[in-house]
């Protein structure tokens, strides 16, 4: 039997995303925010998660993808770091799916720009692409890191 | 209890726990006899007692704990293979240290047992090789001897003791009371002496309370050793439990519920007293820093040939684990420096009629929720004018500059990077280490420093410290809908601007906003902009809105935040941000609300920095000693300042002006072609500045006119202005002999040209008669 690997998937634009299952240590739905004047233009704002501090990240700014619509409201997918949680903005949360390893695939050259450093590789699902998210460059704002 | 009673207590303690896992560890030992981790952390223990013990003067303990070290010490080094010999030795050394520590707990002796036994033993045990062990059992048999010759430690004397020894009764008639008992009578001793009639209720009452004191709780049952780290928890979990509080109470202000409110006032006071409680267990006395000065005067003043006593008064002062980890180094540092610098050599002291030994005192206590801590000595203080020739020399200052400044500014010139007064370079202090260093590590800690010279006289050091750094006082500010906490301790007044205060008050030197508090200019920084919130933000004010302005102090230095909207101050609980907001040095971390939300906490030295209120050290000493330059040159006055006409700023002593007035334009009459108005049942003249001087006015037409009223005897007259603008202290320097007809000149009045009004000459044209008094004399 081929190894298979479990993945928290969400939806973001168009796209379809999926982080390790270990990595995520929650999944919420929207919560309120307090903007952070002057920080990093992919932080969207600090949440309150049970007591603890939590800095949210806009995914899609951060993917330099399209502004979500502003009547929607993102969701929260939480990852546990070495710095403690934070949470990622994403349009919609799926489920969490098992893909074979098999399926995997390093992403193809012609994928640039941010997307680059970020996607770790994608697997070919049978309706559609995964992508996954290379959650220790995406959480790492550090000016390097940012480009 | 004593100090030495503390030492003693804290060995015992230390010792037990380390007893009780040497027991374990020895006998696990010996199933792994080449453990090497554990035989040294055995050795280490052992060690330490025999180290403590030799200390304390307990001779006993520390040649059992002697011999027990050089077995280990072999066991250690290879030279000796653990066998069970060798751990029956080892524990029953164990057991007589402990039952040493027994007695000194109790009697603070090591009790009468000899343990030559014992020692000989071990010695023995030592001097054999590792290749002629001799096979198990054929040592122990002394061992057991070594332990019968030690009694039980201490048993609690019986009551029959405590009653025979006070002579309450006779052994007679205890014994008859022992035969009852162990005849199979049920009733205990003391109850069978009082049915016997030996004795009455209250004299057992009174043996037993006896006994008790003779047997008090073990110190090692009345305090346990708990890990920081728990305690740092369970510091954050009082926190969330404060977060909780407030939510609640929050809530329970919107209900009408009588009950629930009961409830949560209850709560309220619980968490209040558990976060103070949990404080505490955090909090440690000064004295434990401070314990380690005395020696470091006495060596420090031997080295420099000095006579220093230090007293100390406070040493129970507590403060928090970490903040008296924060001060350790300053204090130290300060110590040093009053001793190094402060004190004088004996000579000089007797040369100027002090006692040769000088004093450095030390004082610590609690005032307003903050630490205070004084260190004085009564040494020369410090030399101004030696200061500014240094800060010369070390092209910190200008010539020019020093010559401005004021004694104050001059002393605190010592907290400037790389100052050192002393004449040589000694190796005590001034080794690159300053007091800006003291400074930077007190501040860091969100405390202040503060310097008190007594020239000749000595110096006192004041440092104020937060008591704890985990929950914080702090004032909550709104700005673009969003919430900032502002830590208090830099939180200096709030000016609230309304009306026509907030559409003037404002002022703009080439586009930096001012306010002018109390005569002094006060640097604005407009929160929203510095947030990069909004560019535009100092526009014009209208008649319903107001201006908030929190006056903060960084690095010393004033300046006006201008917020939205001040809404409470609150116990906030500090959290720390993530790494993607930790850069940012306008934020001191985040807190949480009564509401849930999430609230930044600003950084005022950072926001200071970020506005360039405070720039490099040096720069801004030198800004004071300008900003400050004339203050000094002549007394202060207070100075009227208004507007005569449009643009025609002038200024009067305020000293000569009677009063301020305000009168309605439809109250102002026409007497002949004279302007008249009704005050206090006279008539009195007014003459309009702005025509007086011939210029335009532009509050002509407005319905109250502002009136500068001088009166000399019974008569008055009204100088009527434009509009008074300010009162400020500053020093008159007339810098323009300008001849204009009803000023005395000009002066620089807050930075602005400002003519000084002749109101002699003025009132004079009207009434020639008013100041003729004045003039006769």
């Amino acid at each position: 039997m081929a190894s298979v690997q479990q993945y928290c998937t969400f939806q973001l634009d168009d796209l379809y995303f999926g982080v390790e299952v270990q990595k995520v240590q929650e999944v919420l739905r929207y919560q309120e925010m307090t903007v952070a004047p002057l920080a990093h233009e992919v932080v969207s704002g600090l949440i309150n998660l049970r007591g603890q501090i939590v800095t949210a990240i806009d995914l899609r700014r951060r993917l330099e993808l399209a502004p979500r619509e502003a009547e929607r409201l993102p969701m929260n997918v939480v990852l546990r770091t070495d710095d403690g949680a934070i949470s990622l903005l994403v349009d919609e949360i799926g489920d969490v799916v098992e893909v074979e390893d098999s399926l995997f695939e390093t992403p193809p050259e012609t994928l640039t720009g941010v997307a680059r450093t970020l996607v770790a590789g994608v697997y070919k699902l049978e309706q559609r692409l995964l992508l996954i998210l290379d959650t220790e460059r995406t959480v790492d704002l550090s000016p390097v890191a940012a480009d | 209890m004593n100090d030495m009673d503390d030492v003693v207590n804290e060995f015992l303690v230390e010792s037990y726990e380390n007893l009780d896992r040497l027991d374990t560890d020895l006998v696990s030992l010996e199933e792994n006899p080449t453990e090497r981790a554990k035989l040294a952390s055995i050795f280490r223990t052992i060690h330490t007692i025999k180290g403590t013990c030799g200390f304390l003067g307990f001779g006993k303990l520390e040649r059992v704990a002697h011999v027990g070290e050089s077995l280990l010490s072999k066991l250690r080094d290879g030279e000796l293979t653990l066998d069970s010999d060798i751990t029956s030795g080892l524990l029953a050394m164990v057991d007589a240290v402990r039952k040493m520590l027994g007695h000194i707990e109790q009697s603070r002796s090591e009790g009468d047992e000899d343990y030559a036994a014992l020692i000989e033993q071990l010695t023995k045990l030592s001097g054999r090789s590792a290749a002629s062990a001799s096979p198990a059992g054929a040592v122990p048999a002394a061992l057991p001897n070594a332990e019968h010759k030690a009694p039980p430690p201490a048993p609690p004397a019986s009551l029959g003791d405590v009653l025979l020894n006070t002579g309450a009764v006779s052994p007679k008639e205890i014994d008859m009371a022992v035969a009852k008992q162990l005849a199979g009578d049920p009733l205990r001793i003391g109850e069978l002496l009082v049915e016997q009639g030996s004795i009455t209720h209250d004299t057992i009452r009174d043996a037993l309370k006896k006994q008790q004191e003779t047997h008090p709780t073990s110190v090692a049952d009345s305090s346990i050793r708990v890990d920081v780290g728990l305690l740092d928890k369970l510091m954050n979990l009082v926190g969330e439990l404060v977060l909780a509080r407030n939510q609640i109470l929050q809530h329970n202000a919107r209900q009408g519920d009588n009950a629930y409110s009961a409830t949560s006032q209850r709560l309220n006071l619980i968490t209040t007293e558990l976060q103070e409680s949990v404080m505490k267990t955090r909090m440690q006395p000064i004295g434990n820093i401070w314990s380690k000065l005395p020696r470091v005067v006495r060596d420090l003043a031997r080295q420099c040939g000095k006579e220093i006593r230090i007293e100390m008064e406070g040493k129970d002062t507590e403060l928090d684990k970490t903040i008296i980890e924060a001060i350790k180094d300053p204090l130290t540092h300060i110590v040093r420096n009053s001793v190094d610098h402060g004190v004088e050599a004996p000579e000089v002291r007797a040369a100027k009629g002090k006692p040769r030994e000088g004093v450095l005192f030390l004082r610590a206590f609690h005032e307003g929720g903050q630490v205070n801590i004084e260190i004085h000595d009564d040494g020369a203080g410090i030399d101004a004018d030696r200061v500014k020739k240094k800060a010369i020399e070390k092209g910190l200052i200008t010539a020019e500059q020093s010559a401005r400044m004021s004694e104050r500014e001059a002393i605190n010139l010592i907290f400037l990077p790389g100052f050192s007064t002393a004449q040589r370079v000694s190796n005590v202090s001034g080794r690159g280490v300053g007091m800006d260093v003291v400074k930077t590590n007190i501040e860091k800690i969100g405390g202040q420093v503060d310097l008190q010279n007594h020239a000749g006289q000595g110096m006192t050091i004041k440092i104020k410290i937060p008591l704890t750094l985990a929950i914080i006082p702090a004032l909550l500010v709104t700005t673009q809908g969003q919430r900032y906490a502002i830590p208090q301790v830099s939180l200096l007044e709030l000016v609230r601007l309304e009306g026509s205060d907030a559409r003037k008050g404002i002022e703009f030197i080439h586009g930096a906003p001012v306010y002018r508090l109390r005569g002094n200019l006060l640097p604005l920084v407009h929160l929203t902009k510095e947030l990069g919130l909004a560019r535009d933000v100092w526009r014009p004010v209208g008649d319903d809105e107001s201006v908030n302005i929190v006056v903060l102090q960084a690095d010393g230095r004033p300046f006006g935040l201008v917020v939205e909207a001040i809404n409470d101050t609150e116990e906030i609980v500090v959290k720390p941000l993530g790494k993607q907001l930790k850069g940012l040095p306008v934020y001191a971390g985040a807190t949480i609300m009564g509401d849930g939300r999430v609230a930044l906490i600003l950084d005022v030295l950072g926001i200071a920095q970020r506005a360039n209120v405070v720039s490099q050290v040096a720069d801004h000493k030198l800004a004071e000693a300008k900003r400050e330059d004339a203050a000094d040159a002549d007394a202060k006055q207070s100075l009227l300042v208004f507007l005569a006409g449009k643009d025609g700023r002038m200024a009067v002593p305020l000293s000569a002006v009677a009063r301020l007035e305000e009168f309605q334009t439809s109250t102002i009459e026409l007497s002949g072609d004279q302007e008249v108005v009704q005050y206090r049942d006279r008539i009195m003249p007014l003459v309009r500045l702005s025509r007086f001087f011939g210029r335009a006015s532009e509050t002509e037409s407005e319905s109250i006119v502002q009136v500068v009223v001088y009166t000399r005897g019974e008569r008055s007259i009204g100088l009527v202005v434009d509009r008074i603008l300010d009162i400020v202290e500053e020093s008159l320097r007339v810098r323009r002999k300008l001849q204009a007809r009803g000023t005395l000149g000009s002066a620089v009045v807050q930075g602005k040209v400002t003519d000084l009004l002749d109101a002699q000459a003025v009132i004079g044209e009207v009434d020639p008669t008013f100041f003729e008094d004045l003039v006769a004399a």
